[in-house]
């Protein structure tokens, strides 16, 4: 089905199970351990093998010889795949490195050899023994600082050039021109990379951890040069992603060529000290932003000027990304320099672009704002914008970012906050409130699904949507279950399957405004089938506890398909009037207070508040799960994580997650979230747009603003640690 | 890791016999160190010889009013302990400090105080590190060194010692108590205990091969306040950037360790005496001749404050 049109009144609307907070469907299964994560598989193919990677000890260069006698010779080995055995292998576009073949080394811990064994502890000693001679490039570069300095005059194509900035800039009444950095971030996934590989013949299957079983499908044809037909991926449970498993990864191809040699099924996980530096991270940013505004607070003129890392081929982290559209502004100068740095594979992590660009931008109004004498909440209101700033002509769908800020500002009760950066002081602590806005798109992509009416009157969905761990499970059921007219509880739904019709997949926050969209539309053909069977008008049809109503007469859905099931299969493909005449995005205010130690500097979060506008919330449980999850993620890269860069070997230090510190218990308080009421009719026929990503959006930038209030120290290099203000601090005695 | 041969001692003596029977041979207690350092084989035992189950998991009172502590006890037991609690606070508080309530249950007395550094570059087996591979250089030199040591250090070497239970132990003047092959007992100070790493880093203490922990000492109490400040990126769960144990008396007088910020527990009873004059004195003697690289100096100024939280906080 099409959506071409904004959505009218229709089934979905009556609101009995969607929009219900529910539990997940599948939560009791992962809180027994019952739900099988793709290294746990152990029933899916016999006589499993283990696997064990080796990663490349050099950042650049090539691979001169590789000794394994010694490992093939140990206890155990059954087989060993090593990168000189091919050439390359061909990798598809939104793949930056590759992932395994040839002499050449791109980044830190690229995948150059497995070892298969009978058991994990045989296959890892065995790695170790793998003796490699490397030739180490000289000319690599590793500083995003230096090579930005020398590359700052490069003419770079701009995002958005729009009026004239420079001048409008330049004679601004109140300007800003200041600069920001973000660091590499790790998504620090609690289930690492991990498959299970079994070929028969050219057939291959792969129980594995994906968040995109289409693009991974697609990506192994690529790969393996085969027919796409010929793979099977299922990845029903999955350990949290952030965007790291949106793509085939070494862990994949790895397990499918060692399965291939040792002619078995072979399983294998990343281990967790190579997966930041073999995987993907968010790039590093270096970030200036130039801001001019008049006396009253409008703002005229904007720059965005972004510098991230990436290898050849990718675009690194986009600061500038939400600028684009977050704020009015007639004269708007945005750049991307994605400059070539050989440290691993920048890709997308949790909101890309817009996380890290909002962690600067929002400091900068934040900035603006004490410039101008302004309350910030208050300097936003005045520049919002209903249009689209970079495209005039076409309207925000809906967009309520005042209403977040207001409402906000009230539930915190902003008013009593510290208004004095510096000045409020409990004890031995400094209390400090800050805000920040958030803006994340708002896409969807094309997404199909398979309904069936079985038997016993239970509804059965197939899609190759996966859940994350965001609640996909559920959202889908309560879909059905309001479109069919069945309770939740007889709705089974079965994801993550290449099998399955090809669904959006989970990434960019489109999934579950997608994926419901095209359960909707599956539904609506399964509808449509019963009432041909029945010979009325579907319109005539009415789906109740369990009944087909029509003409006063009813039949129970396990009557009608007492002989067998009823399917129907339906995808939904969404109308460029959704993109061509309207921005669709999500909008959000985040409210923080902080304690920031007088004395040590060390940094408590005390009270947390996120107000979302992100149209109709189909589980606002789960939603407000979303949303708490990335409040603390944002947390997390105000304060804390930070892929430490070793300039002089191109890697990240800290590649294990004693060294990547991500927050914990006692770093998180309280956290309240509101959702607007509403719905946004342009999105999908269920009127949902994405929260999954729009919560990290601003949250960094929130905390930082509240240290700065408590503290009056302004710190423009994130992670904020107590080391960077700590001689900005009251003296000591 | 490497195959290895595993076996339960019967007797602390038969223990350290059993580790000077076969070169490359260690003990497991909590393993909660030796095992992470053994799967990425940064430590390759030939031999494992089990000592839970030597009965040293009691905390005895001593003749002369202090503890005994056994070297298998819990950090968690150590940490609960009611005596300990009462009159030892800061070491209660710098053992609850540690690590997480898992790790914590399983790790011991004697594993704590001989876990080894937390350098990354000692972690990965593809940099260079003296204390892994004598001899082969430094990667922390010149490299990301915002965790490791400002004082203590050599060119060979500047890794920190990363226990919390150590640095509280060494305000207390707490010693290691040993038994070797032959039966031999000792008594070292913990202050003599750790080595600063010279010329040979990968030598972390004065313990022969072949020597086992069979206790530590805690004298009598000090009694007056006890501290135990841990400054740190997060809230829980993470390795100090810089730590202050201190015992206050009422009179302004006491004594103070940091962690943190050496290749082990850093005091000095002389930097002491300045304790009247507040905590730049006190850092400025203890810290003198520091050597932070550009990473880690901010940890000399987060000493010294760190010392002021503390002392306001015994002023009341
Ligand atoms: C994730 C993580 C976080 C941590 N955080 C902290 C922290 O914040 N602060 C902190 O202080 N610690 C921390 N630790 C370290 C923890 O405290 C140590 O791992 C633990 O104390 C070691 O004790 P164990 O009994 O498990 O030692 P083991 O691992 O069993 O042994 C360690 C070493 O001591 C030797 N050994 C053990 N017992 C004896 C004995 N009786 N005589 C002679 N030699 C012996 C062993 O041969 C081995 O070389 C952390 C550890 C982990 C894994
Ligand atoms: S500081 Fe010490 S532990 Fe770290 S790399 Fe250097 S020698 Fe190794």
């Amino acid at each position: 089905m099409r959506f071409d049109s904004p959505a009218e009144q229709n089934v979905s609307d009556r609101m009995k199970v969607l929009g219900q907070p529910l539990r997940r469907i599948d939560g009791p299964l992962k809180t027994t351990g019952m739900a099988p994560y793709a290294y746990e598989r152990h029933g899916v193919a016999k006589d499993q093998l283990v696997g064990y990677p080796l990663g490349s000890a050099i950042a650049k260069g090539r691979i001169v010889s590789m000794d394994i006698n010694e490992a093939q010779a140990s206890p155990g080995v059954v087989g060993i795949v090593t990168t000189l055995e091919m050439e390359r292998l061909p990798k598809v576009d939104w793949n930056v490195a590759y992932l395994f073949g040839g002499r050449d080394i791109q980044h830190y811990h690229q995948a150059i050899a497995v070892v298969v064994a009978n058991s994990f502890e045989e296959a890892r000693a065995a790695a170790a023994l793998i003796r490699v001679e490397y030739e180490e490039d000289q000319d690599a570069m590793y500083d995003l600082a230096a090579v930005r300095q020398e590359r700052l005059s490069d003419d770079v194509e701009p995002i958005d050039d729009i009026g004239d900035f420079e001048s409008a800039y330049a004679s601004a009444e109140v300007t800003l021109d200041a600069t920001y950095t973000t660091p590499g971030q790790c998504h620090a996934q609690m289930e690492p990379h991990a498959t299970i590989a079994q070929w028969d013949g050219d057939h291959l299957t792969l129980w594995t951890s994906n968040q995109m079983i289409e693009w991974s499908r697609q990506a192994l044809a690529t790969t393996f040069d085969l027919p796409a037909e010929n793979f099977r991926l299922d990845s029903p449970y999955i350990g949290g992603g952030f965007g790291v498993k949106l793509f085939l990864r070494a862990d994949a191809v790895m397990a499918a060529l060692a399965a291939r040699k040792v002619g078995r099924a072979v399983k294998l996980a990343l281990p967790r000290p190579m997966s930041a530096n073999n995987t993907t991270h968010r790039g590093l940013t270096i970030q200036r932003i130039r801001i001019g505004a008049t006396q009253e607070g409008k703002i005229t003129a904007i720059g965005h000027d972004n510098a991230t890392n990436t290898l050849p081929g990718g675009d690194g982290e986009n600061g500038a990304r939400a600028t684009r559209r977050f704020y009015a502004g007639e004269n708007r100068l945005l750049i991307n320099r994605a400059l070539e740095i050989h440290l691993p594979e920048s890709n997308a992590m949790r909101a890309p672009g817009e996380t890290a660009g909002l962690m600067a931008l929002e400091i900068a109004m934040d900035e603006m704002a004490e410039k101008l004498g302004m309350d910030p909440v208050e300097f936003r209101i005045i520049n919002d914008t209903q249009v689209d700033p970079s495209h005039p002509e076409r309207q925000f769908s809906e967009r309520h970012f005042i209403e977040c800020l207001q409402r906000g500002a009230e539930v915190f009760n902003w008013a009593s906050r510290n208004k004095a950066p510096g000045s409020r002081r409990e004890g031995a602590w400094l209390i400090g409130h800050g805000v920040a806005g958030a803006y994340r798109d708002a896409p969807a992509e094309t997404s199909g699904a398979r309904v069936s009416v079985r038997p016993d009157g239970s509804i059965r969905v197939e899609t190759d949507m996966t859940d994350i761990g965001t609640g996909s499970y559920t959202i889908i059921a309560q879909t059905a279950a309001e479109m069919m007219g069945v309770s939740l509880e007889v709705v089974n739904v079965d994801l993550g399957d290449s099998r399955h019709p090809v669904s959006a997949g989970s990434g960019g926050q489109w999934g579950a405004a997608s994926s419901t969209a095209g359960v909707y539309a599956a539904c609506l053909a399964l509808r449509k089938k019963i009432a041909e069977r029945l010979a009325v008008d579907p319109e005539a049809l009415e789906f109740s506890e369990g009944y087909v109503r029509y003409n006063d007469q009813q039949t129970a859905l396990s009557e009608l398909a007492s002989a067998g099931s009823i399917t129907a299969e339906d995808s939904i493909e969404f109308g460029d009037f959704r993109s061509e005449e309207y921005q669709l995005a999500t909008f959000g205010a985040h409210f923080v207070e902080v304690a920031v130690h007088a004395t040590t500097g060390e940094i408590r979060v005390l009270r947390m508040l996120a107000v979302c506008d992100a149209g109709r919330i189909l589980n606002p449980m789960t939603a407000r799960s979303q949303v708490i999850g990335a409040m603390t993620m944002g947390v997390g890269a105000a304060l804390m994580e930070s892929l430490a860069v070793d300039t002089r070997h191109g890697f990240f230090v800290n590649h294990d997650l004693a060294g990547y510190e991500v927050p914990v218990h006692a770093d998180i308080p309280e956290q309240q979230v509101i959702f607007l009421e509403g719905e946004d009719p342009y999105s999908t026929p269920l009127k949902a747009k994405g929260v999954g990503e729009l919560g990290i959006c601003g949250v960094s930038a929130a905390v930082a603003n509240a240290v700065y209030n408590a503290t009056g120290a302004r710190v423009r290099d994130y992670p904020i640690t107590l080391d960077k203000f700590l001689d900005r601090l009251p003296e000591i005695a | 890791m490497r195959a290895f041969s595993y076996e339960r001692a019967g007797s602390p003596q038969e223990a350290a016999a059993a580790a000077a029977a076969q070169e490359g041979a260690q003990f497991i207690a909590g393993g909660t160190n030796l095992l992470d350092l053994m799967k990425l084989e940064i430590e390759t035992p030939s031999h494992l010889i089990d000592v839970n189950g030597l009965g040293l998991d009691t905390i005895e009172a001593t003749a002369e009013g202090g503890l005994r502590i056994g070297a298998l006890v819990r950090n968690t037991d150590l940490a609960a302990d009611q005596r300990v609690r009462r009159d030892y606070g800061v070491l209660s508080r710098a053992l609850v400090a540690g690590a997480s309530g898992q790790l914590r249950n399983k790790a011991t007395t004697g594993g704590n105080l001989l876990q080894r550094t937390r350098c990354p570059y000692f972690y990965d087996t593809n940099m260079s590190c003296n204390k892994r591979e004598p001899g082969s250089g430094c990667a922390a030199q010149g490299g990301y060194s915002r965790q490791l040591a400002v004082i203590g250090g050599s060119e060979a070497c500047i890794a920190t010692h990363p226990s919390d239970m150590a640095i509280a132990m060494r305000v207390l003047d707490a010693v290691v108590e040993t038994v070797n092959a032959e039966g031999d007992t000792r008594a070292i100070p913990l202050a003599d205990f750790h080595l600063l790493p010279g010329d040979t880093p990968h030598i972390e203490t004065v313990l022969a091969p072949d020597e086992f922990i069979t206790a530590v000492v805690l004298p009598r109490p000090l009694g007056g306040q006890h501290f135990y400040h841990k400054v740190r990126d997060r809230a829980s769960y993470a390795f100090a950037l810089v730590s202050v144990a201190a015992v206050i008396q009422p009179d302004g007088s006491g004594r103070i360790a940091l962690g943190g910020v050496a290749p082990k527990p850093w005091r000095n009873e002389a930097a002491e005496a300045a304790m009247p004059n507040g905590a730049r004195a006190v850092i400025s003697r203890l810290l003198e001749g520091a050597t932070p690289t550009e990473d880690n100096e901010f940890k000399v100024t987060l000493a010294e404050r760190t010392l002021a939280a503390v002392l306001a906080e015994a002023r009341g």
